[in-house]
């Protein structure tokens, strides 16, 4: 038996789909049960960002994803602080698609690049001190009294008589008002919650009892489980499949043929997955079958030798004639993304409207999208945003929303399609692999004179589908790190030349370009401090007298590192500054390599200037957390190719860092009276190079290749 | 029919008895505090209990389930040991994306109930199966750490 050949409109419909899937990037409520509501009380829509109940509980209505940031918890902090709302009634509930949503930075509501406290800082507080002034008006209006005469404290409003109303008392009236068009906001002397330690978040008790919803935790009646059968080389097609076996698994319902490979759909999980072992398929592996890491290498090696488009050019880096030269050619890996949920989406496509439920960082881009697959109008794609097990960029890519929709409307069933760790690993959607040659120069007083780097790499913009190169033929994701080098150096000069492996997806990876090219330079100038016979961080710090912000950050890190201070037998130090996201961190890690050239971390201090902070417990949770995801891909991380497939597969070849290797953590915040940074990204790319320079500090060796355990 | 034990109740449910007792879990009775992470036993975020001990949900068949108690995260807080757990959890805000928590919460009960007191070495040894890509590693310490004081007091 062979799966069904389609029809003509199937057809028609898989080519539209797929181009969606290739082509282009063009809106549920579930997270919310965190701090559950107590119940009762009749609630009153003050806006679309917030309800006030007549029990007094305030719901803060986030657009933004949930992935582990904590975005849940500042949004609300953001609104309550101008609100004078009783912290201990607010809780969150996840938007659906509402252009009333859309991150400013981004004009599309989507959640990624840091962006989030940067972009909502001034909206959502304007959001809580507007309703502050309605509740205000509703009180004065109530007690025929002038709006000056009241005050505002913990969801109350006071007039000076000493009379009092709650906010729930005063929601229903409040409601009806218009919204005024200018308030004042606070001067931030005057915050109670932004910026204090000790406001926790209101997820926690939801995670730690089970009760939080992830994407692969819907079902739906009759819902249907999908896995896929992917080509093994990228870009690869199924000539034929035999799905006899397949079919006769029980539980498998249907077998279908779609534009990214061959589907089983099961009642459950477990079937589908026999069913899709239970296939007999014959590949047409296509034009990538002889793609190999090693000609990957040789391929961005010869890219960056002969360098590309110029990104920066000051001085004259081709005609610098320094009294010291060196050159070295550096290497960073494709690396998958590894979210703790494997990806998924549930999609019910229905006669002309479609609603999915899914983990995802682009709900916005995913309604257009998807109402192109399915035939339908946007406003008839509904997305219920569930809490995302990790996120880091991948969840931004539209392939899980895409297949589940494509799935449900040809099968005519809810689906589930789900990726296993080995789809996902395999997946591609890689941060790109990159190789940059440097040059750097010092003169006789061993200062630096010259820097000049040649980027060879894929281009995230021309992978995204929803940018281009822009005309200078410079990838801003393949220079970040280097093109913005903060270091006074007279002569500095950036290529970049654009390498396409074929058929490998790359995409966005938690702190993007940052994540190699940092390690790049930050290994780099570590290179040319030790050619200079200075001390490492002496030596940065002494370029970055036009830099206050990294310096401070670099300062801060060193003193509390105790830099140049004595360590334990065996310890090592190194440092690294970046600045990325609208946030400078720095950090020292102190590493000890064992007889076998093992490295171990044993510490790593940081210091972050992220402006004003919304919750300072958060920003250093995530500091900590994203110098672990750029500590696991610099000792382990990389994804290889040989014959066209992908070497790693799960967790025993594609590793994580564990417990048992967790360093000490320290994060210390730069006081700050500026505006906000980012914070979910900036701690990853500082990592890789302070462990680099230690590791070199402690043998001499230089790491000019990740992962350090390659 | 198989006839399961599951947080105390009777659960009789109509699997093949080679099916991993995760699926079994999660697609038939709905009970989605165990995670899918690896399906390889590599990650931890599926462990459940079988008369007290951890194991991967999702490489022991249901079959190896017959006859014992199984408690899961959604169980768990029943217990002395695991409500001491779930609270310190709460207290130190360990969970970020939160994926990986109701296994790790599922390991740290284990250990707290044989070892009331464990050293960090311990903590190593019951905790390194539990992959956490947030890097909450050491939030986990320190609430194992604390929950271990309220397990001893208790």
């Amino acid at each position: 038996m062979r799966a069904r050949p389609m029809n003509t409109s199937r057809r028609e419909f898989l080519k539209t789909s797929a181009m969606a899937g290739g082509g282009l990037i063009i809106g549920f409520t579930l997270p919310g049960a965190a701090r559950l509501a107590q119940g009762a009380g009749k609630e009153a829509r003050i806006s679309a960002y917030l309800r006030i109940a007549s029990n007094n509980e305030i719901t803060v209505v986030c657009g933004l994803s949930e992935m582990g940031q904590g975005v849940h918890t500042a949004i609300p902090m953001l609104v309550a602080e101008e609100l004078d709302a009783d912290w201990s009634r607010v809780r969150v509930e996840q938007a659906g698609v509402d252009q009333a949503f859309a991150n400013p930075i981004f004009g599309m509501q989507a959640t990624g690049g840091s962006t989030s406290v940067r972009g909502h800082w001034e909206p959502m507080r304007k959001a809580g001190a507007a309703a502050r002034a309605m509740l205000i008006a509703a009180a004065a209006e109530t007690w025929k009294a002038d709006a000056a005469d009241c005050r505002t404290e913990k969801g109350v409003v006071i007039h000076k008589s000493g009379k009092k109303l709650s906010y729930g008392q005063l929601a229903e009236k409040a409601a009806k008002l218009t919204p005024p068009k200018d308030v004042k906001l606070k001067d931030p002397s005057q915050f109670t919650l932004l910026g204090k330690s000790g406001t926790r978040r209101l997820d926690s008790a939801a995670k730690s009892t089970g009760m939080a919803k992830f994407g692969l935790d819907v079902y739906l009646p009759g819902m249907l489980t999908a896995v896929i059968a992917y080509p093994p080389v990228p870009g690869g097609k199924a000539a034929s499949v035999n799905d006899a076996k397949a079919k006769a698994v029980p539980g498998v319902r249907q077998v279908l043929q779609i534009p990214s490979g061959v589907a089983v759909l099961a009642d459950g999980y477990w079937a589908a997955k026999l069913g899709r072992d239970a296939l007999e398929i014959q590949w047409d592996h296509g034009a990538n079958a002889s793609l190999s890491s090693e000609g990957i290498s040789k391929m961005l090696s010869a890219g960056a030798a002969a360098g590309g488009a110029v990104g920066r050019n000051e001085g004259d880096a081709k005609t610098a004639a320094p009294a010291k030269k060196i050159e070295a050619e550096y290497e960073a890996p494709y690396l998958s993304h590894s979210c703790m949920e494997p990806l998924n989406c549930t999609a019910w496509v229905r006669k002309d409207e479609v609603e999915i439920w899914a983990g995802t960082q682009s709900q916005g881009p995913a309604q257009g999208i998807l109402a192109q697959v399915a035939g339908v109008a946007p406003g008839k794609v509904k997305v219920n945003t569930m809490y995302l097990g990790g996120g880091f960029g991948r969840r931004f890519a539209p392939d899980p929303v895409i297949g589940a929709t494509v799935l449900s409307k040809i099968s005519g069933k809810p689906v589930k399609l789900v990726y296993s760790r080995e789809d996902d690993t395999r997946g591609t959607f890689y941060r790109p692999a990159s190789v940059t040659r440097m040059t750097g120069g010092l003169d006789a007083a061993g200062r630096a004179t010259l820097f000049a780097a040649s980027v060879a790499s894929p281009s995230i913009m021309e992978g995204s589908h929803f940018m281009k190169l822009p005309p200078d033929g410079v990838d801003e994701f393949g220079v970040e790190g280097v093109r913005d080098c903060p270091y006074d150096i007279p002569n500095l000069r950036v290529e970049y030349s654009r390498q396409e492996p074929g058929g490998i997806q790359v995409w966005f990876w938690r702190s993007v370009g940052h994540s190699q090219n940092s390690f790049f330079l930050e290994s780099f100038i570590d290179e040319l401090a030790h050619e200079a016979g200075k001390d490492p961080f002496e030596f940065r710090r002494s370029l970055l007298g036009k830099q206050p912000r990294s310096r401070g950050a670099l300062e801060l890190a060193a003193e509390k590192a105790g830099w140049g201070k004595p360590l334990p037998a065996g310890i090592h130090r190194g440092i690294a500054v970046v600045f990325s996201f609208g946030s400078w961190c720095a950090q020292v890690a102190e590493v000890s390599v064992g007889a076998d050239g093992t490295p171990k971390v044993h510490r790593v201090v940081a210091a972050v200037d992220c402006g004003m902070t919304v919750n300072p417990d958060i920003v250093k949770r995530q500091i900590e957390s994203a110098i672990v995801y750029g500590l696991t891909a610099a000792l382990y991380g990389k994804i290889t190719f040989k014959d066209g497939r992908v070497e790693q597969s799960n967790f025993h070849d594609y590793r994580m860092l564990r417990m048992s290797e967790m360093p000490k953590v320290e994060v210390h915040i730069v006081p700050s009276k500026e505006a906000p940074g980012g914070i979910g990204e900036p701690g990853t790319p500082p990592i890789a190079p302070a462990v680099a320079n230690a590791i070199f500090a402690a043998t001499g060796k230089r790491i000019r290749k990740l992962p350090i355990l390659g | 029919m198989l006839s399961l034990s599951i947080n105390g109740k009777t659960r009789n449910v109509d699997a093949a008895p080679d099916t991993p007792l995760l699926w079994v879990l999660r697609d038939s009775l709905h009970l989605t505090g165990t995670k899918f992470g690896c399906g390889i036993a590599q990650c931890g975020a599926c462990t459940v209990h079988l008369d007290g001990q951890p194991v991967r949900s999702c490489s022991t068949p249901v079959s190896a389930a017959a006859g014992k108690k199984v408690t899961t995260i959604e169980g768990i807080g029943t217990t002395r040991v695991g409500k001491a757990v779930q609270a310190a959890w709460i207290l130190h805000d360990v969970p970020q994306c939160g994926y990986c928590q109701s296994g790790q919460i599922m390991s740290a009960s284990a250990l707290l109930a044989n070892n009331h007191a464990p050293s960090d070495a311990d903590i190593d040894a019951a905790m390194s199966g539990n992959i956490c890509r947030c890097g909450t590693y050491n939030q986990i310490r320190a609430a194992i750490k604390d929950a271990s004081a309220g397990v001893k007091g208790a």
